[in-house]
């Protein structure tokens, strides 16, 4: 099991350096000198070389062989990985801030506006997956099914707009943007809590009916377990499993915050920070964003893998 | 034996066996929804068609198509006989916009899957099927895709890859006719969506390579190409309309999310656009345009995501005898 563990984390760098490497790729040498970019349309050749000189863009792209072996490393994605692991996330190019200290502040806003939604999303997902699975193939079941459809079929745009335009314009009960009180965030949560549920219910019911159709269940119902208790004690215990799964799974996304979300409602967590930074070619910051994300992604992806071993005794350990 | 099959199950063994396209028909004939969304689907197909035909008319004559012509004094108009769902910004005809929006819907769905088939099934199958170190490279290329922020690797692609295409003098040709703010989007949605298709098609393999039929294949001498594109692939053929079926509902979501980032189409209408534009006129109380796109994506979505439900259904014989199991 200790071999086990270390492995599966171990498994986090190929990754990780991987989606550097993407993410790199894309931005470098697929969208070229960034210098171009942030010097604008009508800049000398003198500046762009500035800036290149500055930032670093004139180096070579992935291995120096100009100073072949002393200096090998000296070059954009090789130093991009060492400062990415000494946690030295650069500087924002808009602001001209480090990107440390701008991830530390949107990360409080973001959290605010994620872990709220994320619970009330889970109780509301698995309360009604049950609902759903215990009264299955019933008016019951069908007509939560095809609500959860339709609140998946619109844009979580359309609803943004409607709730900003209504709720908070038209009748008051919100404030339409910002981020100053516990109240400019009921909006957001509600707004998100409608988007996202239909997709959760559809997903734990899933899981609860796969769970029903088991031979276990079968000789529950065989033994005179009443249908509740088959419900409650057997079914949700076994898809505990898959559910604890996904659960742990979207625990990263927590962090990268709710990008639609923060735009519009004018919240200053990382989704905004993310989308900013893509749009002002402020890279150093896409890096950093991607980094944590990824790293979160693979490590919490790792850390359910070996939790569904510890919980589930029938998965063999490879 | 035969006679008795007839008797006790009703099975004729003069017939030819059932395949499993003609099984599934049926039992979709026999679900009311999934008939009313394949009903609700023709008429998109029927749309996307016509919408078509307007646009290639007006390539080809050289002329400036009629959903593109401004009329500034009828502007931001209330629904009439003559424009059902109004005027936009710049007085065109919105119902007109989103028959053009349904065409780009169909071609963003088209396009993407030019790109997520053919890399999803080749290396699904090829990783399936040969297993070990190419497995292991192709599963770290996939896990490397997917551990990447969805939203924002669709975005970093879409935006270098529009930078490309409109620096670039051989897409000229191509942009043309195909919008290059559609082309990036397609090209960024592609090389992120074909992770959940090879995932796929990469189990089937695995459980496929294994079984007697490919095993009498190989020892009458069947090459491994003709054995995966043969002789497997029809067997796992059905998941690639499947997982189109659920994917194309996705792809005109984040279309809408796209275009509000400002990296989505530029010069035709998609829905996304509408939306929007559509979001400036909502504060001045002009609700049929927003109405207007959030109804007929709506539809499109809802039949889409009801459908490749019940052809999932339909077409997994596991699922079916699991819920044959408890009657």
């Amino acid at each position: 099991m200790a071999a086990y563990v270390i492995r599966r984390l171990l498994s986090v760098i190929p990754i990780t350096v991987g989606v550097m490497f993407i993410t790199f790729f894309v931005f470098r040498v697929v969208g070229g000198n960034p210098a171009y970019r942030i010097a604008g349309k009508n800049a000398t050749p003198a500046r762009i070389a500035q800036i290149s000189r500055e930032r670093g863009y004139d180096k070579p792209l992935f291995l120096n062989f100009h100073q072949f072996p002393s200096h090998l490393l000296d070059a954009q994605f090789p130093q991009l990985c060492g400062n990415l692991l000494r946690l030295d996330f650069g500087q924002s190019v808009v602001t001209r801030e480090r990107v440390g200290t701008m991830l530390r502040e949107g990360v409080g806003p973001s959290l605010c506006v994620t872990t709220p939604l994320f619970v009330i999303e889970l109780v509301l997902g698995v309360g009604l997956a049950l609902l759903a699975a215990y009264y299955r193939n019933t008016w019951i079941d069908r007509g939560l099914v095809v609500f959860s459809v339709m609140g998946m079929s619109v844009s979580t745009l359309v609803y943004i707009m409607l709730a900003q335009y209504w709720l908070a314009s038209q009748w008051r009960l919100f404030p339409v943007w910002g981020f100053e009180s516990p109240r400019y965030l009921i909006l957001p949560v509600l707004v998100g809590t409608i988007a996202g549920v239909g997709g959760e219910l559809r997903f734990y019911r899933t899981v609860m009916l796969d769970e029903m159709y088991q031979e276990y269940v079968r000789t529950a119902r065989a033994k005179g377990v009443s249908s509740r208790r088959i419900l409650f004690h057997h079914v949700l215990r076994n898809a505990l499993i898959p559910i604890l799964t996904n659960v742990i799974v979207a625990i990263p996304f927590l962090y990268t915050g709710a990008l639609l979300l923060e735009n519009f409602f004018g919240i200053p967590g990382l989704g905004r920070l993310t989308v900013m930074a893509l749009f002002n070619f402020d890279d150093d910051v896409v890096f950093a964003t991607t980094f944590i994300g990824s790293v979160l992604f693979v490590l919490f992806n790792a850390l359910t893998d070996i939790a569904y071993t510890w919980a589930d005794p029938r998965i063999r350990l490879q | 034996m035969s006679a008795f099959l007839q008797d006790v199950y009703g099975i004729d063994r003069s017939r030819s066996p059932e395949g499993l396209w003609n099984i599934a028909w049926r039992q979709l004939r026999r679900n009311r929804l999934a008939m009313c969304c394949l009903a609700i689907l023709c008429v998109y197909t029927a749309t996307w068609l016509y919408a078509e035909g307007i646009f290639w008319t007006a390539k080809i004559r050289g002329t400036v198509p009629d959903y593109k012509i401004s009329h500034y004094e009828i502007r931001n108009g209330p629904p009439s006989p003559s424009h059902p769902l109004g005027t936009n910004f710049a007085g065109r005809d919105n119902l007109k916009q989103l028959i053009q929006g349904t065409r780009i819907a169909f071609e963003l769905g088209l396009l993407t899957s030019i790109v997520v088939i053919p890399l999803g099934f080749v290396l699904g199958a090829l990783a399936g099927y040969f297993g070990g170190k190419l497995d292991s490279a192709i599963v770290y290329l996939f896990s490397v895709v997917a551990s990447v922020p969805d939203i924002l690797l669709i975005m970093s692609i879409t935006y270098v890859t529009r930078a490309a295409v409109e620096r670039s003098a051989a897409m000229q040709s191509v942009t043309r006719y195909i919008d290059a703010g559609l082309l990036s989007i397609c090209v960024g949605m592609g090389f992120t969506g074909w992770v959940g298709l090879c995932r796929i098609i990469r189990g089937e393999y695995l459980k496929h390579r294994e079984r007697q039929y490919v095993l009498a294949a190989r020892s009458l001498g069947v090459s491994h190409g003709a054995i995966i594109f043969r002789h497997i692939m029809p067997n796992v053929a059905h998941l690639i309309i499947i997982n189109f079926s659920l994917r194309f509902p996705g792809l005109i979501l984040t279309e809408v999310v796209l275009s509000y980032l400002g990296i989505g189409i530029a010069s035709e209408p998609s829905w996304g656009t509408i939306i929007n534009d559509a979001k400036q006129r909502l504060w001045l109380g002009n609700w049929w345009e927003l109405g207007g796109a959030t109804v007929a994506m709506f539809f499109l979505v809802l039949a889409l995501n009801l459908f490749g439900d019940a052809l999932r259904d339909a077409l997994d014989p596991k699922l079916r005898i699991a819920e044959a199991r408890t009657g």
